[in-house]
This record gives C-alpha cells, sequence and structure tokens, in this order.
C-alpha cells in the first residue's frame, strides 16, 4: 500500500470504527459518520444527475445537437417544479398526468404477464406424478392454495376452512425461516467484509 | 433471579459483542469450509461457460457500496469467467451509487487479464430511471446510452459494432441489492424475452426462488453462499470462499444463541405459569 492509499484507507477505518460505536449506544462519532455519508452520497448523486440527465439529455440534445423534440419532455419536467408556486403547481399536474399514463401503459401489462400469469403458470407447470419432481410439483400446489386461503378473511376460519389454513400459516412461516436464516447471512457477510478489510489495513501498516 | 431468567434478561450488546469476537477468529487462524455448488448457481455458471469466444454476455451491476460485501464477489467471479473463456461483456449500473465502484472493478479485473475497454468489453455507465432504461435498452442500448461510462460514443467502441438491444446477447446477468430485479423480470424478460438470471442480496433471495419455477429466471445466486459457490465452480477463490469460514463462526455462535435463548424462553415460561404469572 502506497502512503496515500494507508491515509485514504486509515479514513475509512475511522468512519468503520465510528459506525460500528453505535452499537455500543448512540454517540457523536456515529453520528458525524453517519451525517457524512447522508452528505457525500446526496452530492454525489447530484452531480451524477446532473451529467447523466440534464447535460446528456437536455443540454447536449437540444442546444449542440439541436433536437428540438426534446424541449418538449425538457417543458415537462420544468413543469415539475411549479410544484412550489402555489399559483402555478396546478401546471405540474399535466407532467404527472403524462408520467403516470406513459407507466401505466408501459407497466400494467408486463406486470400482469411477468408477476401473474407466467407465475401461476409456473405453479402447475409440473405434471404431478410419483416422483420427487411430482412430488415437489404437489407440493407447491398445496402450498400456494394454503397459503391463499390463509389470507382470504371473507370465510370464517373454521372446520375445513381453518384446516386449510392452518396449514397456509405453516406455508408462510417456513417462507419467513428462509428469509430470516438468508438475511442474517446478508447481515454477516457486511460485518465480515469490514473485518476482512480492517485485518488487510492492520497488516499493511503493522505486517503480519 | 435464576442463570436462565437473567440470560432472558441479557443486555444485546453482549450478543453483539460475542459475533464481533466469533469473526475475528478466522481472521486470526483461517481455514477452509468445503462449498458445494447449489442447482441454480450451477446453471448460471453453465450458461456462462456455454458463451462462445466472441459472442456477448450482459452485465447490469445494480448495487451500491452497502451491499459490495455480498454482490462484489460474485461481480467478480462472473466478470473473471467471461473474461477468461474470452466473451465480450457490455456492462451497465442501474444504481444511482454504483458507477464509480463498478468502474473500478472492471477496470481492475480487465487490467488483471489483458482485457482491452472498447474492444472486450463496455461499461456504459448509469442511468436514472430503471424500468425506462431497460425498455429503452431493448429497442436499442443507443438510445439510453448515446455515450459509454467515459464518454465515448457507442459507435466508437469495436465491441459495440454489430450490437443493437438484448436480441445480440445471449443473456443477462442482474446483480442487485434492491427492486431492479423486478424491473429486470418485468420490463426485461417480460418485454423481451431474452434469458435472465440473478445475483442477489440474502435478504432478498427467499423472495426470487419462485421465477426458477416458472422459468423467467435461469438460475440464482443468492448472497455470499453463492458467490461462494460460483467461485468453487471456476476454481478461482476470491472473498467469497475467504467469507465462508467467517459465515460458519459467526453462524455457529447465533445458533447457539437461539438455542440458549429457547431453552431460556420455555423455562421461564413454565416458570411464570406456575407463579400465576403472565403466559
Amino acid at each position: 500500500m502506497t502512503t496515500s492509499q494507508l491515509l485514504l484507507n486509515g479514513i475509512a477505518v475511522f468512519l468503520t470504527f465510528c459506525i460500528f460505536s453505535f452499537l455500543y449506544k448512540d454517540n457523536p462519532f456515529y453520528k458525524f459518520a453517519e451525517r457524512l455519508v447522508a452528505g457525500v452520497a446526496t452530492g454525489y448523486w447530484t452531480v451524477l444527475l446532473f451529467h447523466t440527465n440534464f447535460r446528456d439529455k437536455v443540454w447536449d440534445t437540444i442546444v449542440i445537437n439541436h433536437q428540438f423534440i426534446y424541449i418538449i419532455p425538457a417543458l415537462l419536467g420544468i413543469a415539475m417544479w411549479t410544484r412550489f408556486s402555489k399559483n402555478y403547481s396546478w401546471i405540474s399536474r399535466y407532467s404527472i398526468a403524462f408520467y403516470i399514463g406513459i407507466s401505466s401503459g408501459a407497466g400494467i401489462p408486463l406486470i400482469f404477464y411477468a408477476g401473474i400469469f407466467k407465475q401461476l403458470q409456473g405453479t402447475i407447470s409440473t405434471p404431478l406424478s410419483f416422483s420427487w419432481a411430482g412430488l415437489n410439483a404437489f407440493l407447491i400446489i398445496v402450498a400456494v392454495l394454503a397459503a391463499l386461503v390463509y389470507f382470504f378473511f371473507s370465510a370464517a376460519h373454521k372446520g375445513t376452512m381453518g384446516t386449510v389454513s392452518r396449514i397456509g400459516i405453516y406455508v408462510v412461516m417456513i417462507g419467513f425461516g428462509a428469509g430470516f436464516g438468508l438475511t442474517v447471512m446478508g447481515r454477516v457477510a457486511l460485518l465480515v467484509q469490514r473485518i476482512i478489510f480492517l485485518k488487510g489495513y492492520a497488516i499493511a501498516l503493522f505486517g503480519g | 433471579m435464576t442463570f436462565l431468567e437473567k440470560l432472558m434478561q441479557v443486555d444485546r450488546r453482549w450478543i453483539y459483542l460475542a459475533i464481533g469476537v466469533a469473526v475475528i477468529i478466522p481472521a486470526i487462524k483461517s481455514f477452509n469450509v468445503p462449498v458445494s455448488p447449489s442447482p441454480e448457481v450451477k446453471k448460471v455458471y453453465d450458461f456462462v461457460e456455454n458463451i462462445k469466444p466472441g459472442e456477448y454476455l450482459f452485465v447490469a451491476m445494480d448495487y451500491d457500496p452497502t451491499s459490495l460485501a455480498e454482490l462484489n464477489p460474485m461481480a467478480e467471479a462472473i466478470l473473471k469467467h467471461a473474461f477468461i473463456r474470452n466473451e465480450k461483456v457490455v456492462i451497465v449500473t442501474l444504481a444511482q451509487f454504483g458507477p464509480g465502484m463498478v468502474e473500478a472493478i472492471t477496470s481492475r479485473l480487465a487490467t488483471e487479464f489483458n482485457k482491452v475497454r472498447g474492444v472486450d468489453y463496455a461499461f456504459l455507465g448509469y442511468r436514472p430511471y430503471p424500468a425506462i432504461t431497460i425498455l429503452a435498452m431493448g429497442v436499442d442500448f443507443r438510445s439510453p446510452f448515446p455515450v459509454d461510462y467515459y464518454g465515448t460514443p457507442l459507435d466508437s467502441l469495436p465491441v459495440m459494432r454489430g450490437i443493437k438491444n438484448f436480441y445480440n446477447v445471449k443473456g443477462v446477468i442482474d446483480l442487485t441489492s434492491g427492486n431492479t430485479a423486478d424491473m429486470w423480470l418485468t420490463d426485461g424478460n417480460g418485454r423481451y424475452g431474452f434469458p435472465l438470471a440473478i445475483g442477489i442480496t440474502g435478504v432478498m433471495a427467499a423472495n426470487y426462488y419462485q421465477y426458477l419455477q416458472s422459468g423467467q429466471l435461469f438460475g440464482i445466486i443468492p448472497g455470499i453462499k453463492g458467490a461462494a459457490e460460483y467461485e468453487s465452480l471456476i476454481k478461482r477463490p476470491g472473498e467469497g470462499m475467504t467469507q465462508a469460514a467467517y459465515q460458519v463462526v459467526a453462524h455457529t455462535v447465533i445458533i447457539l444463541f437461539i438455542i440458549l435463548s429457547n431453552v431460556a424462553y420455555f423455562a421461564t415460561r413454565k416458570g411464570r405459569a406456575k407463579s400465576g404469572g403472565a403466559r
């Protein structure tokens, strides 16, 4: 590691400890690091948006390339800012209407296709048979129906409905359990990555 | 107050300390953990393995530094695999804090594998509004990305000549820590039908397995475990496999705490019931 790398990584080490210090209790070091992250992130994104959105899509296209059709979306974008004025905020409704219209038109059919139709198809795509795949397919169908029954509140959960609903809650709990286990793995990974970083820095600083 | 009752009221900071101390053990005395690839990770590996040299793989690195612990290892493993096989790689990021980090990774790996930017791979950069960007890329990559991350027009890049949109790449792998996975599924795979796999954080993994069943995804790399599996498949151990040892120690401590707290809970509950307390 060069001296500059040592210095920069030293700052990262300091900030890492600042964040970890919150595990003991809230303190000024943690607050400093937290606000630093928020400030740097906001500044970074603002500049990034300027370069990847305004300069490329507005300035370059209209002023340099003379593609004047882009004036329309630029005006719609400017109209959004009228939200700050009591007298002219109604103008922003045109931009919002345009945005929602486009989003709905493009999004709704695709969401139905990918989120509902394909998922329904996936639930019943494997034929039932006396094999592991068949058993798996059977379990999926039973689990999906049972979980749906659990969230069906238009009938009392008694008798058969209650039994199926009970199976449904177990299915949901198994799902939560899988999610919890994977979440723990993810959170530990965050800690481990920092430990590996700190170890690397300690070796670079003191040798090892 | 019995020991078990005290255990039920233990300050959570002792647990933090125990986990912290536990994960330092592998840092002092490292050891290897056997990693066996799961079918969903193997499918991603097989897909990249079956792309012919010179054909295109599209990689979306839609995550920011807060998720690099889990997603950087899998991004590195996939890029190494593609570079070893001399595949052309087109990279984008749809995460607002991703560009600098992605540039650093791609440049480092390109140097390591003697790959030339613009010739062997392209990093197109970042655009906001992921769903719109994905839909636009399906028409022409040049629509949302007239220039790459470095400001070079896409038509000037040899690697981008002859490819227009997703129909010209063999498949897409999205590495993500957020809802861009849904957008790639809906607006990408749903609209254009290209083969799609995702590499995701552990937190997200349980929510996406149903897309394997429906065939909307051909593979999933779940969290750091998936990254370690991919590294084992390409036989290039990286941070994923290094983290595996730490994960084993940390999980052992967590499981011990779960068992201990459950024993304490049920034992003290019995005591509370006998004394007429709340159950």
